[in-house]
């Protein structure tokens, strides 16, 4: 039922609509989600977990699902490889018949599964039943000989991945006590088109699909915290304007304001946004709503003032400001005001976001001419470089669980878009696409497909 | 005596006059045929007149069209002259613009800062400006492709207006300059060396 509970009304209509998930069980409640002893979130990828996922058992045995019970644990696989918090086991090294999986508990022979290393086990079972299709999914704890969850879908055969993402999502979240980034997507620019446009992708990079049509320079994505607004910027009507975009009607906002509008940056839960206007003359961040009005001037400071990013609870705002003299992170504190450098180490600290776990903030160092990737403590301490050596590396950006970061780089020639986890890990290239591709955006974990 | 030669001198008056008269009268009936070619002979009479008259006006004619010819030639030339002279202002005027346009200010690296060279740039355009106080200008600020997009474009934007505050301290009326920033998106130079960047930082002028 909880599942249930966090789909959106569009969604569950959806789904009545063309008879996909008609319904979802919990059928072995067993599990404290309090409990996530399983991932050192501090740094889970010191040491990834080893998994099995064997294939699923057909268990109607027709021959309409064989495929499937090989394609959908490799997409499982490949769905929770992504994270970066799991060592998937080679199925050859398997102490069992492959082709006959046992998947209930009381089956299972826990000690083969430990004997090769595994301490987490995921099985499958399918079956077709009247034109549905149903999947039970088990995460099984090997060292324990237990069931950590278990969840049954029952869907339509094209709605398969939803259901392997959503069981992958509820893994997650019974390790980290988050569902992981299997709802979110990525905005990027790319160049394919000639001009830079914005294109929205899944969260591992398919299914590309361009956002804007402005036939000009696009720049800045920037989603709402609910994922139903984009405000970015374009030359779309000469001056580099902002634009506050409805995700899925037809409406879009315009400011009428002379100067650059540039860098927006939604307040978490709020429709308002902070971005940088300059028609004063000067580069201000400004606190707008999401219909376009200035509400208040938040920087006051002679000099360049941009890309603002909000602490989680959007009591603090982080943003780059060349007030002393080099391009440095700041943040200012919006109940008191006040305003602290955050970075000292570096001539060049731009391009800040704050992770939505709150305790981190990712930016982009420039030295001797390199561009590369840093995270630091909100405290000022801690600072960490993720990448080194290959190429330029900028635009960082969290996904929504905190656990990685999308980034562009020039490591393989042109700037691709690429990701790695939060301590720098398992750094690859996310979308494979003509042109240049680059600002790339995660979305928060609640967009709808 | 007296009476005869009344008689005498009478009839040899009236005879040569009836002789006269039949051979007239013979002569008309005999001249009817000829009297046509008479005709055509008396012509040449009235035509020499017409003649006269047609030469003089062709004579008035081609005068007035010599005068009107000379005066258009002349006309021409003078209009060949305007319009040599104008296209010699117009390429000087064109030389200039171009000159206004090609001419870029530089900037040191994440700076927005005018150097000598830059103010001298900005005193030509000033005096183009002018001159030209129907010109409306565009200036571009522009950056070289290190540093990032967005902190570029705000670079770019003092650069513009570093470079119309000074021409509006020159004079420069406000409403024949307007600012753009383009930030890193559009270098001159696609070079990876110093020499590229700083070709890259720059206030481009763009006449409307």
């Amino acid at each position: 039922m909880e599942s249930i509970a966090l789909m959106k009304p569009m969604k569950i209509v959806l789904y009545t609509i063309i008879g996909c998930v008609v319904a979802l069980m919990v059928f072995q409640a067993s599990t404290d989600a309090a409990e996530y002893d399983y991932i050192d979130i501090s740094n889970p990828f010191l040491r990834k977990i080893p998994l099995a996922v064997p294939w699923f058992k057909n268990v109607s045995g027709g021959a309409d699902i064989e495929e499937l019970s090989v394609t959908l644990p490799d997409l499982l696989s490949d769905t929770l490889a992504f994270t970066g918090y799991f060592k998937m086991l080679d199925r050859q090294a398997f102490l069992m018949d492959l082709r006959n999986p046992d998947i209930i508990a009381s089956q299972i022979n826990f000690r083969n599964w430990t004997a090769i290393g595994a301490e987490l086990l995921i099985t499958g079972g399918i079956l077709m039943k009247d034109g549905i299709m149903e999947t039970e999914l088990r995460l099984f704890d090997t060292i324990k000989e237990e069931l950590v969850i278990g969840k049954r879908y029952k869907g339509g055969t094209d709605d398969t991945t939803r259901m392997i993402r959503r069981f992958c999502g509820e893994v997650m979240y019974h390790l980290t006590g988050h569902r992981g980034v299997f709802d979110s997507k990525i905005a990027f620019l790319s160049s394919l088109a000639g001009k830079k446009e914005i294109y929205i992708s899944d969260f591992d990079g398919q299914n590309p699909k361009q956002f804007t049509h402005h036939e000009d320079i696009t720049l800045f994505p920037a989603w709402s915290s609910d994922g139903k607004w984009m405000a970015y910027t374009s030359y779309g009507k000469g001056q580099p304007g902002l634009y506050i975009r409805n995700l899925t009607e037809n409406r879009v906002v315009t400011l009428d304001k002379k100067g650059i509008q540039i860098t927006p940056a939604w307040v978490p839960g709020k429709f308002e946004l902070a971005a940088t206007l300059s028609f004063s003359g000067d580069q201000e961040i400004y606190l707008l709503t999401g219909g376009g009005k200035i509400i208040k001037r938040l920087t006051n400071s002679r000099g360049i003032d941009v890309e603002p990013t909000w602490s989680p609870n959007g009591k603090q705002m982080a943003f780059v400001s060349k007030r002393s003299g080099t391009p440095q992170i700041y943040i200012k504190d919006m109940t008191s005001g006040r305003v602290r450098r955050l970075t000292f180490q570096g001539r060049y600290n731009t391009q800040p976001d704050w992770s939505q776990k709150g305790d981190k903030i990712v930016y982009s160092t420039m030295e001797v001419g390199r561009i590369d990737i840093y995270t630091i403590g909100v405290d000022g301490g801690n600072r960490v470089r993720l990448t080194e050596n290959q190429g330029d590396n900028e635009a960082p950006s969290w996904s929504p669980d905190g656990s990685l970061i999308v980034f562009n780089s020039t490591r393989e020639g042109r700037s691709k878009i690429y990701i790695m986890t939060a301590f720098g890990t398992d750094q690859r290239r996310l979308i494979s696409m003509p042109g240049e591709q680059t600002n790339p955006k995660w979305s928060p974990s609640v967009i709808s497909n | 005596m007296r009476k005869k030669l009344w008689i005498f001198t009478g009839l040899l008056l009236i005879v040569p006059g009836l002789l006269f008269t039949v051979s007239c009268a013979k002569k008309v009936v005999q001249s009817v045929p000829v009297e046509a070619p008479a005709a055509v002979v008396e012509e040449p009479v009235l035509d020499e007149a017409a003649l006269a008259a047609q030469e003089q006006a062709a004579q008035e004619d081609a005068a007035r069209q010599w005068q009107m010819q000379a005066e258009e030639d002349l006309q021409q030339t003078q209009l060949a002259e305007q319009a040599a002279k104008e296209a010699e202002m117009e390429r000087a005027e064109m030389a200039a613009m171009q000159m206004f346009m090609n001419e870029d200010v530089y900037f040191d690296f994440d700076s927005s800062a005018l150097g000598d060279m830059a103010k001298n740039v900005l005193s030509r355009k000033a005096e183009w400006l002018r001159m030209t106080m129907d010109a409306s200008v565009i200036v571009e600020g522009h950056c070289d492709e290190r540093g990032t997009s967005a902190y570029n474009i705000a670079l770019g934007d003092r650069r513009a207006e570093s470079a119309k505050t000074f021409l509006l301290d020159l004079g420069i009326d406000a409403n024949q300059l307007s600012t753009i920033s383009y930030g890193e998106e559009r270098p001159v130079d696609m070079g990876k060396s110093e020499e590229s960047w700083a070709k890259n930082r720059r206030a481009h002028f763009v006449v409307e």
